[in-house]
């Protein structure tokens, strides 16, 4: 009998340490399983400590941090202006929409307001954040049921918004392009031709994952009936967005909130499910995205003329005072909690993101699931990693 | 390749294995890029290699070279020989698959008597394999894959036999080559000249081969064993270099394999109408190669479009609706036979 | 680290003239006849009346509505939202430090030399507090939405500094678990009732507590405070020295994170 070595001392400390940590108590029974941080399924580096009886869940748990960057003790050091390059690495793949919230806060705490022309392309590259992001979901969820096909025709359709965004703010994943009082720059000559194109190839992208994934037998088997989620006790975890309005609440912060962006001057449609199931997540966002087309083609429509700056002081104080702006963004429902204390940057802010909320509601979801169904419950929960971690 | 040449025994059988060594890894390669590299590609509106060769035929080749260089990992806690073992197991499935398959009147290795038996014997050896690799390497993901794949390769061989007993049925015999000149030699509506695919009066029994391939082949929409997103890889997740070829070359391989049986089960094998003796032998190998590639590009178009289902579905799917088709088909079959 | 906290007291020392304190403004609002927001205005007499006298504190403005509770009373406000005002969606939890931090809006350089002095007063026990106003330190704050009135309300509590501790809400929300556990981990409160107060997002071993006011942010030792350094004058564009002044303070904010 070999003697035990110290570093296979330490090893065993280190383990048994690690699994403190996260509550995990060995039994003989059953398999603990480590889904991450390091697995496909989390795009990311999320993990989920699954439990496993046979190939059923008996208990679940995600450990998240593994990306903690810090972001609302980072904007205590900030100046405003500077908060947005933060705030952009949350969602990254709809990282106009992060912007959007902050500014709206900090306008807010100063009483300005953006010119009408700036609200309404705000609003468009909003939502084409919105399609940037979705986009990539509604291909990303054939991935994880196996279907290989769909993810690359969303990164083909969805490479024609990114290069929209890119054309306009001068950055495809990080646009950096909201101000406080209106925006960077005004749009390129020829921009609005180019998106009214792209929008049709999208709209026909949704038309191929309808033929392609929501059509299809084992897509249905695999989805339906899998992740229910009561409208209560979703709310009760604070999820949003698509993924409660996929449970039949009918709230979105786009048409039920007086914001100063301009959805209130479009026409659309709020879709809901009532069956709460990853199929009406899917289903849900693959309306939301057909809406997004409509959305920006509209705005782009009746685009106001005018200056896209509204005067404010080249340095930006912010006046004391505290306001919380949300919105409906890809992900669900994202705010700011911004406190100001009169300096050049907030004093506290808050980031309330929406996959932190989505995804707390894991541990009670995943009870009793098989392993294949924990795969497809993460993906049509939908979340990023940056907006867990923050 | 006996009666004309006069070789001894000991130059056949050397012929032989040099066939069977040669056709099987040139089968894979073939497939591998024809249908991995480039029908798969192009059917995701991309290009797939275009570096190596012209269009990037001599991609694989260079993986090949890669895979061979690349240090020979264990796990710490795997079972060493059974670990190395196991890719051996799966490819040679995929050989001894290629013995009994004719590629012409005489152009064949072992025209067994039984030989559809002997191909789905030999064919579920591959689960052997897929259970040491998975359970040598000490992996909980590699563990789980190998379950689920030996779950289910024992439900879909059934499907997978009872599809091809009608075909045997109808031919009178379980030889490989007798069952290619029944074909030929058949009448359909008693129109002769064209032989008798058995694809036509088999349909449902090549559905049911083709889908029991698809499983046993664990490709889409079966892949629960490999399931990349959720097993990362199943029980190939701690093999690396020159193993983990192999098991790349078994996977082509034995879809080189079924796609062989599949054409001379269903589609008539080597048969041309009206070309026999000596010019059979000649065109009968590209004959059949052309229809192993329009069988093989049913099973990879099914790959690479379709989400997978998830073990239990599986399960259901054979035991509630494919076995109960084989058995209808086999006692119609039974029954025509007879009254016919 | 202790260079990093005094600093930070000596610059809040040195105020901001022109900006009111935020706790004197929240009274005045209060107080003063603001047009009655009839959607939150119910909501805000249904806590009075359920509440009482631990409701001390409350604000509706620009189309929101805080409502401040007495720490004891927190777990009975958040079931007074739950059942009587239909609160069904749980928004997010955490808190706020009210030490008050190194002031950027007090001069453009933030000058470490400058003599510490008194805190500034503020409504009460020193701290400046926000809307609704406050008196101790730390404030626990939460937010609740009901998705069929579409209205939302911040509640908040006052919490010892010593040991800030209130009541879990995990058992009314169940979406509060990770915001209590990240709220621990962060600002270091302790949730009485909580399944599991454990870390969420930094590492077992970790010591202290990011989000408290106190806790140096080792970039800053080495580096002066970006938003200072950056906000220069625009070459070309000449506004009192601002880039002469720029330079000194990386030096001065270099020299400040070595002591």
């Amino acid at each position: 009998m070999a003697v035990v070595t110290e570093f296979q001392k330490a090893a065993y400390v280190a383990g048994q340490a690690a699994d403190a940590r996260v509550n995990v108590e060995i039994e003989a029974e059953g398999m603990t399983l480590n889904i991450g941080p390091q697995h496909p399924a989390t795009h990311g580096t999320l993990r989920i400590v699954v439990r496993l009886d046979g190939e059923q869940v008996v208990w679940a748990e995600p450990v998240c941090g593994y990306m903690h960057r810090g972001y609302e003790k980072l904007t205590e050091v900030r100046t405003y202006p500077q908060v947005t390059t933060l705030v952009n690495r949350i969602d990254w793949l709809g990282s106009f929409a992060n912007e959007v919230p902050f500014i709206l806060a900090a306008e807010k705490l100063m009483d300005v307001e953006a010119p009408p022309r700036a609200q309404w392309i705000r609003t468009a590259l909003f939502e084409l954040g919105r399609l940037a992001n979705i986009t990539l979901f509604l291909g990303d969820m054939g991935v994880q049921l196996g279907a290989l096909t769909p993810v690359f025709y969303a990164f083909r359709d969805r490479e024609h918004v990114l290069n929209l965004i890119e054309a306009a703010t001068g950055g495809r994943f990080h646009p950096n392009y909201d101000r406080i009082g209106g925006l960077k720059e005004d749009l390129p000559k020829g921009w609005v031709t180019e998106v009214k194109s792209a929008m049709s190839r999208i709209r026909t992208f949704c038309d191929e994952m309808e033929d392609l994934l929501v059509g299809n037998e084992i897509f249905e088997t695999r989805t339906r009936g899998i992740g229910l989620v009561p409208a209560a006790v979703g709310l009760e975890y604070g999820l949003s967005g698509a993924n409660i309005r996929a449970s039949g609440v009918d709230w979105d912060i786009r048409r039920d909130e007086d914001s100063p962006l301009a959805w209130k001057h479009c026409d659309w449609k709020v879709w809901t499910h009532p069956d709460g199931d990853c199929f009406a997540r899917y289903w849900v966002r693959l309306q939301e995205v057909r809406e997004a087309t409509k959305i920006v083609e509209q705005l782009l429509d009746g685009l106001p003329s005018g200056p896209i700056q509204a005067k404010v002081p080249r340095i930006i104080k912010v006046p004391a005072g505290e306001a919380w702006v949300h919105t409906d963004n890809p992900l669900g429902e994202m705010g700011y909690y911004v406190v100001s204390k009169g300096g050049l940057g907030p004093f506290r802010t808050k980031i309330r993101t929406p996959s932190f909320s989505n995804i707390s509601i894991l541990p009670w979801l995943l009870r009793g699931v098989y392993v294949p169904d924990v795969i497809t419950i993460l993906a049509s929960l939908y979340f990023i990693l940056g907006d867990i971690d923050r | 390749m006996t009666a004309a040449l006069h070789l001894a025994y000991w130059q056949t059988t050397t012929i032989k294995v040099l066939v069977v060594m040669g056709v099987i890894p040139l089968g894979a390669l073939v497939l591998a890029y024809v249908f991995l590299l480039k029908m798969m590609s192009h059917m995701q509106s991309r290009l797939g290699p275009m570096e190596a060769g012209p269009h990037g035929v001599l991609q694989l080749l260079a993986d090949a070279g890669k895979f061979l260089q690349k240090e020979d990992v264990f796990p710490e806690r795997a079972d060493r020989a059974v670990f190395a073992l196991a890719p051996v197991v799966v490819l040679m499935s995929a050989f001894l698959l290629y013995v009994v398959i004719p590629a012409g009147p005489r152009l064949t290795v072992s025209n067994l008597d039984t030989g559809v038996f002997f191909a789905l014997a030999v064919s579920s050896l591959s689960v052997l394999g897929v259970l040491m690799a998975g359970w040598s390497s000490a992996n909980k993901y590699s563990l789980i894959g190998a379950l689920r794949a030996a779950g289910q390769l024992i439900a879909y061989e059934l499907p997978l036999v009872l599809g091809v007993v009608g075909v045997v049925i109808q031919a009178g015999t379980m030889s490989l080559q007798g069952i290619v000149q029944a074909q030929a030699h058949g009448a359909l509506l008693g129109f002769k000249t064209l032989g008798e695919p058995y694809i036509l009066p088999q349909a449902l029994g090549f559905v049911l081969f083709i889908v029991g391939a698809q499983a046993e082949l664990t490709q889409t929409p079966f892949d629960m064993p490999l399931a990349e997103t959720e097993l990362v890889a199943g029980y190939m997740v701690e093999y690396t270099g020159f193993r983990f070829l192999f098991f790349f070359m078994a996977e082509f391989g034995t879809a080189f394999a079924f796609a062989a049986i599949g054409a001379t089960l269903f589609l008539g094998g080597w048969y041309v109408p009206g070309v026999h003796g000596t010019a059979a032998d000649v065109l009968g190998p590209f004959v059949l190669g052309a229809k192993i590639m329009l069988v093989s590009f049913f099973i990879f178009w099914f790959r690479f479009t379709y989400p997978r289902f998830r073990e239990d579905q599986l399960q259901a799917v054979a035991w509630k609706y494919l076995i109960p088709l084989a058995l209808v088909n086999i006692l119609v079959t039974g029954l025509l036979k007879v009254v016919v | 680290m202790a260079a990093d906290a005094a600093a930070g007291e000596e610059a809040a020392a040195g105020g901001t003239p022109e900006a009111e304190s935020p706790a004197a403004q929240a009274t005045a609002t209060t107080e003063a006849p603001a047009p009655v927001d009839e959607r939150r205005q119910p909501w805000l007499e249904a806590l009075q009346a359920e509440l009482g006298e631990a409701l001390v504190g409350h604000e509706i403005a620009g189309g929101d509505v805080w409502v401040r509770v007495d720490s004891r009373a927190w777990r009975r406000a958040v079931v007074a939202c739950r059942d009587r005002l239909g609160c069904d969606y749980f928004c997010f939890l955490s808190g706020l430090d009210w030490k008050a931090d190194v002031d950027l809006a007090a001069e453009k350089v933030w000058d470490p030399e400058a003599q510490p002095s008194a805190p500034a007063a503020g409504a009460n026990g020193g701290y400046r507090t926000g809307v609704a106003g406050g008196d101790t330190r730390f404030q626990v704050f939460a937010r609740l939405f009901s998705t069929s009135a579409k209205v939302g309300i911040t509640l908040k509590a006052d919490l010892d500094e010593e040991d800030p501790r209130v009541e879990s809400i995990v058992s009314l929300y169940r979406g509060a678990e990770w915001h209590e556990r990240e709220a621990w981990e962060m600002l270091g409160f302790t949730f009485d009732g909580h399944p599991g107060l454990r870390h969420i997002y930094l590492p077992g071993e970790f010591e202290g507590h990011p989000l408290r006011k106190d806790f140096p942010l080792l970039s800053r030792d080495v580096k002066p405070w970006p938003g200072l350094v950056d906000v220069e004058a625009m070459p070309g564009e000449p506004e009192g020295g601002g880039d002469a002044e720029g330079a000194d303070a990386e030096g001065a904010g270099a020299e400040g994170g070595e002591g």
